[in-house]
């Protein structure tokens, strides 16, 4: 009995520990929560500190207030885990008691967490786009201030149209992301697909693929390999000798996260973004030269996206009168508010998910020796999505 | 010693049921979130020491069940199949032919090949999962609460709390009950000294499919209560460290206990969730390295703590 | 036929990580799922190395020590005192230790994956056969591979060493009462076994990326090698590599074009790299079915 009872005080005491750790954050109220759901541990945490450092940079240009309102940023990592990111997301809504869910990098993360956040507040994507989200499953809560999947690939599509070239093998992780990818791809590409490959997410080898390719011998080969599937991959094009008998096309593979590991095997690879850091705008040329000072390192889409984030946040509060229990006016804010961003243009559609230009980029190496992306032209401008017309929001 | 147990046992599911009151006291609903997970991943590591702690089976590929029970969730939800008296029986059901299946190739074999080959099962059923295009793939699927009839009502977060409570009461129950009887008793013989038990003409084989079978069923359920806490069902739960996470409830808390899975998966969940903020809080940026401290932690229980956090609290209790 | 190459390429791959681990396995009947780390510790020293002396040689030559004594330490440190305990506290305490390593080579060498080239030598490409080049660096992976194979089948097979260690791992307890220090023996072993990992590390170092936890995937698989192979074979570990390698290799090149003739091409594409890649496991639960030990069983008692 007496061990019975002992035992009892030892939970009894980690549960009252549990309680005051949760009950603490929530004591102070009526100011600006903000929830910023990345991925930190784990391979692809590298993603995740580009972003994190643009969260640290947008903070400072706004003085660390987003609307003028007394600010509190909850990070959270997700792991890469749909469930463990939706553990954060309840923990910040019930908990933190956040008014807006930000960040989010992958597309299964994005549709576990969905649900639960939209119910109560405003969610808002700084990079997965996920086409269910675009169209039939569209919620008057949610906003993709990134793109959607398909956008990137369709660009890509166009260009290479336009370039004419034709006989395309196509390779693309075997997930919604990668389809989608591959779907956007083929919806402009005028030439010939010779063969659609799905390789395992988060494969490393890719040997196997490339003695396909060459055994293919298509005239080009466009790729969606994001984060180190993509060093991996871009290295093997390399190594086995592909690059210059088969001009490689890609999109979210040489970005900004890759190229610091890839250097030279991926000079003159040409691929499709909404946003590339020399863009020429105001903004872009201040938050590049800022970042570069303060983190010593060459920013990329995703952190451009999470600082655009926050700029949106920002000018939409101020539009709303700063009230954050009006959600109405907060929504009708976001939606129309012309907020500063990095990217030249971004406007919202019916769906909550960019009209924005595409520009063609190319790998290159700068004067310093860094390998980076230059701006090589404008593929779409004010470019929408193929699904908004299948979302029924009410306007 | 077994009343002792089950005081233990009583101890622990008074102070489960307690929390909905204390989260409504606090004001801090996300309590019910956290705890049901605890509750859940408890019957599924209750359910792994059933074989792994009696049986001394050490399978390495538990969570295909997790996944199992709740992509039975899910499938008939996208089927506008919601209800719950559909759901759960299939997702029982449907874990337990697989054990069947499973168990009747991979009991053939014994120790490490045993391990692996449970594993192998694991990763087969989560690329297959990968692979069903129709179901979400890799993104996974979104489902809802199971529907019951009124007053039930799953939607709401305390009533399901105390479904999961109940679960795991019942698991435990019929744990006890199991591992008690003949059967259990045989199954435990048989994990010291197979030889003898087989020459005494004991079927252990089919002992050990039948305890196989009633521990994925039981971790099916888990996961259809899982699913229904996430409203959402992924290929993710079936990973292999998901299996390498409920093998270290089960250890943590106390092998061969039952009453230790329970608290082994209290304090896993409470250290995933609470570990990174604690250090944040000594060290600014050293949270998102909290498992530097965690896999550290992890020897220590595996080098000191023999009995488990079970046996932490009850030093009387040797191997 | 380049894909038969490929599938090689990947078994002595394999083979370097499984050969060590096996033979803990057998001598010691030690679970340890740390053995990916050591891998990983010799890639992210020879990236280092290499970074800094330019020169791919330089950066072999020190992390084949530096596995090597990572190996004894973490021998000593930790992985000793758990010798005389199940398998279950030997996963608890290798599954926490990959925690710690991943996380602390991310403290240490930061979150971004790192990158090293071959040497400059094996940079280009070598005509297999006519009309078909194959990188000179995977060429030389599978060359080196296989001169560790047959070492390693030299000295198990012709030495004195060779000797104690398949007595210790077909029978632990008559190879002790016949005055075989074994505490030492595995001492050997598990340093030459972490060396070996290293030596995958820098190995796979310039065709993957240097990453946290890139041992935990080759990991799983050796471990299946070795359980296909039959635990504390080498012999087994080498055919169970190969074997592996081509299965894997070919599966992926293959079924999606074999699925397509069956099924309609959207979901061909669909399941057909998902069905490769469960085909290793699929491969495994069959041998283990017939063979409930392993193609080539060391283990007498």
């Amino acid at each position: 009995m007496r061990r019975g009872t002992g035992f009892g005080i030892a939970i009894a005491g980690v549960l009252a520990a549990t309680a005051t750790a949760v009950a603490l954050p929530a004591a102070a109220q009526e100011k600006l929560k903000i929830g910023f759901i990345t991925t930190l541990s784990g391979p692809q945490g590298v993603i995740g500190k580009h972003m994190k450092d643009s969260l640290d940079l947008a903070m400072e240009h706004l003085g660390g207030k987003v609307g003028g309102l007394e600010t509190e940023v909850v990070i959270g990592d997700d792991q890469q885990k749909p469930d463990v990111g939706l553990d954060v997301a309840n923990k910040m809504l019930k908990s933190d008691r956040v008014q807006f869910v930000t960040g989010v990098i992958w597309s299964n993360v994005l549709m576990a967490i969905v649900g639960p956040v939209t119910r109560e507040t405003f969610l808002l994507s700084s990079n997965a786009g996920p086409s269910p989200l675009a169209g039939k499953e569209c919620h008057e809560n949610f906003f993709a201030v990134s793109w959607q999947n398909d956008q990137t690939p369709e660009a890509m599509g166009k260009y290479m149209s336009e370039a004419g070239v034709s006989d395309v093998y196509a390779i693309a992780p075997n997930y919604q992301a990668g389809k989608d990818m591959l779907t956007g791809f083929k919806r402009t590409f005028k030439g010939k697909v010779v063969e659609e490959m799905y390789v395992k997410l988060g494969q490393q080898d890719y040997q196997t693929e490339l003695t396909q390719v060459r055994a293919a011998n298509p005239k080009a080969v466009f790729v969606f390999l994001p984060g180190g599937m993509g060093i991996n991959f871009l290295k093997q094009y390399e190594q086995a000798g592909l690059r210059q008998q088969f001009p490689l096309y890609n999109v979210y593979t040489t970005d900004g996260t890759t190229l610091p590991a890839v250097k030279e095997a991926a000079l003159g690879v040409r691929s499709t973004q909404t946003w590339v850091a020399t863009l020429a705008n105001p903004v872009n040329r201040r938050y590049v030269e800022d970042f570069r000072k303060k983190f010593n390192y060459i920013p990329s889409f995703y952190g451009a996206q999470t600082y655009d984030t926050f700029m949106l946040l920002d000018a939409a509060l101020k539009k709303a009168g700063g009230k954050i229990s009006d959600k109405k006016a907060i929504r009708e804010a976001l939606r129309t508010v012309e907020a500063p961003n990095t990217r030249g243009s971004l406007k919202f559609n019916t769906n909550h998910f960019p009209i924005q230009n595409f520009y063609l980029q190319e790998v290159v190496q700068d004067t310093e020796g860094n390998f980076t992306l230059q701006v090589k032209g404008v593929v779409f401008s004010a470019h929408g999505d193929a699904y908004a017309k299948d979302c029924k929001m009410a306007p | 010693m077994i009343g002792d147990r089950r005081r233990l046992d009583w101890t622990l599911l008074v102070l489960f049921a307690g929390v909905p009151g204390a989260a409504l006291a606090l004001d801090e609903p996300y309590l019910l979130d956290l705890f049901a997970r605890v509750l859940i991943f408890a019957i599924a590591a209750v359910s792994l020491d059933l074989i792994l702690g009696y049986g001394g089976l050490v399978s390495f590929g538990h969570a295909a069940f997790l996944g199992i029970g709740g992509y039975a969730v899910g499938m008939l939800y996208q089927h506008d199949l919601g209800s719950g008296f559909l759901q759960f029986p299939v997702a029982v059901l449907v874990s337990g032919v697989a054990a069947l299946a499973i168990g009747w190739v991979s009991l053939r074999t014994g120790g490490l090949y045993f391990i692996m080959i449970t594993l192998a099962f694991a990763q087969m059923l989560y690329y297959l999962g990968i692979s069903l295009k129709v179901y979400g793939g890799d993104d996974g699927m979104r489902a809802r609460r199971s529907e019951f009839f009124a007053p039930i009502d799953l939607n709401d977060q305390t009533q399901f709390y105390y479904l999961a409570l109940a679960v795991l009461a019942l698991s435990l129950w019929l744990g006890r009950r199991l591992v008690n009887s003949r059967f259990g008793l045989a199954l435990q013989g048989a994990r010291s000294n197979e030889r003898r038990l087989r020459v005494l003409g004991v079927p252990v084989f089919r002992y050990r499919l039948t305890a196989f079978v009633i521990a994925g069923a039981l971790c099916g359920l888990a996961g259809a209560l899982f699913a229904n806490l996430n409203e959402y069902a992924s290929p993710s739960t079936m990973h292999w460290t998901r299996s390498g996470e409920l093998i270290v409830m089960v250890i943590l808390g106390g092998v061969g206990t039952l009453t230790g899975p329970v608290l082994g998966a209290l304090a896993f969940v409470l250290l995933e969730s609470y570990l990174s903020e604690a250090l944040e809080a000594l060290a600014s940026g050293f949270g998102q390295h909290w498992q530097v401290v965690f896999g550290p932690l992890l020897v220590a229980v595996a080098l000191f703590a023999r009995g488990g956090l079970v046996g932490l609290l009850r030093p009387g209790r040797g191997e | 036929m380049v894909q038969t190459f490929n599938g090689l390429q990947l078994g002595v791959m394999l083979f370097l990580m499984a050969a060590g681990l096996t033979l803990v396995l057998g001598i010691m009947d030690f679970v340890n799922l740390a053995h990916g780390s050591l891998l990983m510790v010799g890639a992210y020293v020879a990236s280092t190395i290499t970074g800094w002396t330019g020169s791919f040689l330089l950066g072999l030559a020190a992390a084949l020590p530096a596995a090597f004594l990572a190996g004894v330490l973490l021998e000593v440190a930790v992985l000793r005192h758990f010798y005389d305990r199940g398998h279950l506290e030997q996963v608890l305490a290798t599954f926490g230790l990959i925690l710690f390593f991943n996380e602390a080579v991310r403290l240490i060498w930061g979150p971004a994956a790192l990158f090293f080239d071959p040497p400059s030598a094996l940079r280009g490409q070598v005509e297999i056969l006519p009309g078909a080049p194959y990188p000179a660096f995977r060429l030389a992976i599978i060359v080196v591979g296989l001169a560790v194979a047959l070492a390693l089948y030299l000295v198990i097979a012709r030495t004195r060493v060779g000797m104690r260690i398949r007595a210790g791992a077909s029978n632990r307890d008559i190879a002790q009462a016949l005055g075989l220090d074994i505490g030492r023996l595995f001492a050997v072993v598990f340093g030459a076994g972490a060396a070996l990992a290293g030596l995958a590390g820098v190995i796979l170092g310039p065709i993957t990326n240097v990453e946290p936890g890139m041992g935990d995937p080759v990991l799983i698989l050796a471990f299946v090698v070795i359980i296909i192979g039959g635990i504390g074979s080498v012999r087994g570990a080498f055919a169970a590599a190969l074997l592996v390698g081509l299965v894997d290799t070919l599966g992926r090149a293959f079924l999606p074009i074999l699925l397509r003739l069956v099924l309609n091409p959207s979901n061909a594409d669909a399941a057909g790299p998902a069905l490769a890649s469960m085909l290793i496991y699929l491969l495994m639960a069959a041998i283990l079915f017939f063979r409930p030990h392993g193609l080539f069983p060391a283990r007498t008692g």
